[in-house]
């Protein structure tokens, strides 16, 4: 589903990735962890298309289609999500409106039918459930005055009502309290298919003991130093990102 | 002479004029109020851009035009004209005035619930002349303000409206001063005095209007008296002609445990100055001021508000939004003042200004005065073009670029319309919104 090889991309003329490779399949799921600094977000945020990235070289292939290519909505219509560390207020737009658009954007690029307003509050109800965001949510401006917790569930929330294809979290395990957490893993786990994919950047291992990886990444230093299962994700929670530093000098 | 001091004498010589016209018959008091407004703009004269207050604002294009008092004998709007400017479907009750003069034919007063008055000022002056002497003029906003001044000098008609103890009126009560094209450039002096006494609630849409490119004056006064208890949500609509000048001050004065709600709107005039001074004379009070400005070509939009908070427990809510497009521009001052012993003030400003051109221009400015030592005060205030994150994140979710800046672009209306109670109005008000917006019929909403 995705192909990344030789990924280097850099911020401000400073490189921060400096060669990614990552391949994910259909029905996988895989989590990247590594120290502050070492990449994590910016690569979740070059996937998208963020434009405050400039990629300087390697190749990203999703669905056999040149990603680097399409432009952060063509990536979005084409099934990529991106759950944002920091999601973003939109003032006076309501978070149900702001849904049903993006859904009716990627609908109509798919050839389906646009949904009216109320087919949609069908749709948007069922799904609010599943991340426990009450119906009072669906009418307050997306995220404008949300609790950190309420805007990372948002983020899932809008992953459960766009279908991915292949989703990225970007730390959205940061700043939640334990229920939290459980609730937007128990939401992920729910989404998972095995036509879908999720990439999971994170931190901590805490994420990783409600949602199973396939395999787990280090990076560290803008590279992948350390691919491995599941079981990687506790060695890294119990010894911490330092052994694996020399490791990524040695490259 | 100046040329500020040359048009100040016009206004005195037609002030002089509109005394030996029948408006003598007025009572002692009024006769007095007058007086006095004649003297304090006599006085101030016409402000400067000297003035802090008037610094980004030249009023130099109104002293330049000798606005006079419109004829009796001047058109008349037809009522299909009126309807644009009206609510639909709510409202049945509703004062009408041509130029400044009450205009019976076009109002709608019949029916009204018991304890709700809503008539001429001209009219209340004989049927209720000591609930009218009460409180019209005791603002204050006659000695701060030339304008205000001179619209209490010519002070002979306007709305009122009177709301007994204890009345919750049903429906909005609409206020409408709409503006002919006459041969001669004229000045309406609109007045509004807005009681609500003890627990009384009422609504009122007061909305001005003008037909399309006629240049002429309005300087506007509204005062709003809420008793203890009372509720005032006072929704205040401009939509004049581009081709004129507008000139306002809103002034509230509450009392213990009230609410007043005042939503000012501005969408016409060439160039608008609307002051707005809440005072929150009572204890557990609460104030919201809930502004929207949307400005293209060389409008000029200045709004200058003034919360004041005189007692303690009390809290003020102010939102401003601009959007500022071709080289208009947009002007905020928002000054609030915490005086000694209102401990317990809750007070929030935020003034957010969209620039949606590089020439377009907007100055933002919160002012605090706190005299009191137990108090929560917050402002803040943006002033740029479109947020690149929010696109991000809209485009990051499938909507396409356009699509992301129009939805951008008319949550800055739609946020301030959100908080409006009337139904009808926010409808009639996102139209326009998105008409001005998103180039006719948009697709957010």
């Amino acid at each position: 589903m995705l192909e990344i090889k030789g990924l280097r991309a850099s911020v401000q003329g400073t490189e921060i990735l400096h060669g990614v490779d990552l391949t994910i399949r259909a029905g996988e799921v895989h989590a990247i962890m590594g120290p502050n600094g070492s990449g994590k977000s910016t690569l979740a945020q070059v996937l998208a298309g963020h434009p405050a990235y400039t990629v300087t070289g390697g190749t990203v292939t999703y669905e056999g289609k040149d990603l680097l290519g399409l432009a952060p909505e063509e990536r979005a219509r084409e099934g990529v999500f991106l759950a944002f560390q920091y999601p973003v207020e939109i003032k006076g737009i309501t978070n149900a409106y702001f849904l049903r658009s993006a859904l009716n954007a990627i609908r109509k690029h798919r050839g389906l039918e646009e949904l009216d307003p109320i087919d949609f509050i069908g749709v948007l109800e069922e799904k609010a459930k599943a991340v426990e965001l009450g119906d009072e949510m669906m009418n307050r401006p997306v995220n404008d005055g949300f609790s950190g917790g309420e805007k990372k569930r948002n983020e899932i929330l809008q992953m459960a009502v766009l279908e991915p294809r292949l989703a990225i979290l970007d730390e959205t395990d940061s700043g939640l309290d334990i229920d939290a957490l459980k609730t937007v893993a128990n939401a992920v786990n729910r989404l998972r298919r095995p036509d879908n994919a999720t990439l999971i950047v994170t931190h901590y291992q805490r994420l990783l003991n409600y949602i199973t990886p396939d395999f787990v990444h280090v990076l560290a230093d803008g590279r992948i130093v350390k691919s491995g299962g599941k079981e990687l994700a506790h060695e890294l929670e119990a010894r911490g990102y330092d052994w694996l530093r020399p490791e990524a000098a040695a490259v | 002479m100046t040329a500020p001091a040359a048009a100040a004498e016009h206004y005195l010589a037609a002030h002089r004029a509109f005394l030996g016209n029948g408006a003598g018959a007025a009572p002692a008091w009024l006769a007095a109020l007058r007086a006095r407004g004649i003297a304090r703009f006599g006085e101030l004269g016409f402000p400067t851009t000297h003035l802090e207050e008037w610094r980004f604002t030249s009023v130099a294009p109104i002293v330049a035009t000798p606005f006079a008092l419109p004829h009796g004998g001047g058109t008349s709007p037809a009522e299909r004209d009126l309807e644009a400017f009206l609510l639909p479907g709510a409202g049945r009750h509703r004062l009408v005035f041509v130029n400044g003069r009450f205009a019976p034919r076009l109002s709608a007063t019949a029916g009204l619930p018991a304890g709700v008055t809503a008539m001429s000022l001209a009219e209340a002056l004989v049927r209720d002349p000591e609930g009218v002497r009460a409180h019209l003029g005791t603002s204050g906003a006659d000695a701060a303000s030339a304008f205000a001044a001179l619209n209490t000098a010519f002070l002979a008609d306007g709305a009122y409206v009177h709301v007994a103890a204890g009345t919750v009126v049903p429906e909005p009560l609409q206020i409408l001063f709409v503006a002919t094209a006459e041969p001669e450039p004229v000045v309406a002096h609109a007045r509004t005095l807005i009681v609500a006494e003890r627990l009384a609630q009422v609504a009122v849409v007061e909305s001005y209007a003008g037909a399309e490119g006629a240049r002429y004056l309005t300087n506007a006064v509204t005062e709003v008296v809420a008793g203890e208890g009372a509720r005032a949500e006072v929704y205040r609509i401009q939509r004049e002609s581009l081709g004129a000048f507008h000139v306002a001050t809103t002034h509230s004065r509450q009392g213990r445990d009230s609410v007043v709600h005042v939503h000012p709107v501005a969408f016409g005039a060439a160039l608008a100055r609307h002051d707005l001074t809440a005072v929150l004379d009572g204890a557990g009070s609460s104030c919201l001021l809930n502004g929207l400005y949307l400005g293209d070509g060389a409008q000029h939009f200045d709004h200058h508000t003034v919360i004041d908070h005189a007692q303690p427990h009390a809290e003020s809510h102010e939102y401003f939004n601009g959007v500022l497009d071709g080289r208009s521009r947009g002007v905020f001052n928002g000054r609030i003042i915490v005086r000694p012993g209102a401990q317990r003030t809750d007070s929030k400003q935020t003034n957010n200004n969209l620039l949606l051109s590089e020439e377009a221009r907007a100055d933002s400015q919160p002012q605090l005065e706190i005299y009191a030592d137990d108090v929560k005060c917050t402002h803040g205030a943006t002033l740029g073009p479109i947020d690149e994150k929010a696109l991000f994140y809209l485009k990051s979710r499938g909507l396409g670029a356009a699509e992301a800046r129009a939805l951008v672009t008319y949550g800055f209306g739609a946020e301030i319309l959100g908080r409006m109670a009337i139904p009808e109005l926010r409808a009639q008000l996102d139209g326009l919104v998105r008409a001005r917006l998103l180039g006719g019929g948009g697709s957010a909403g």
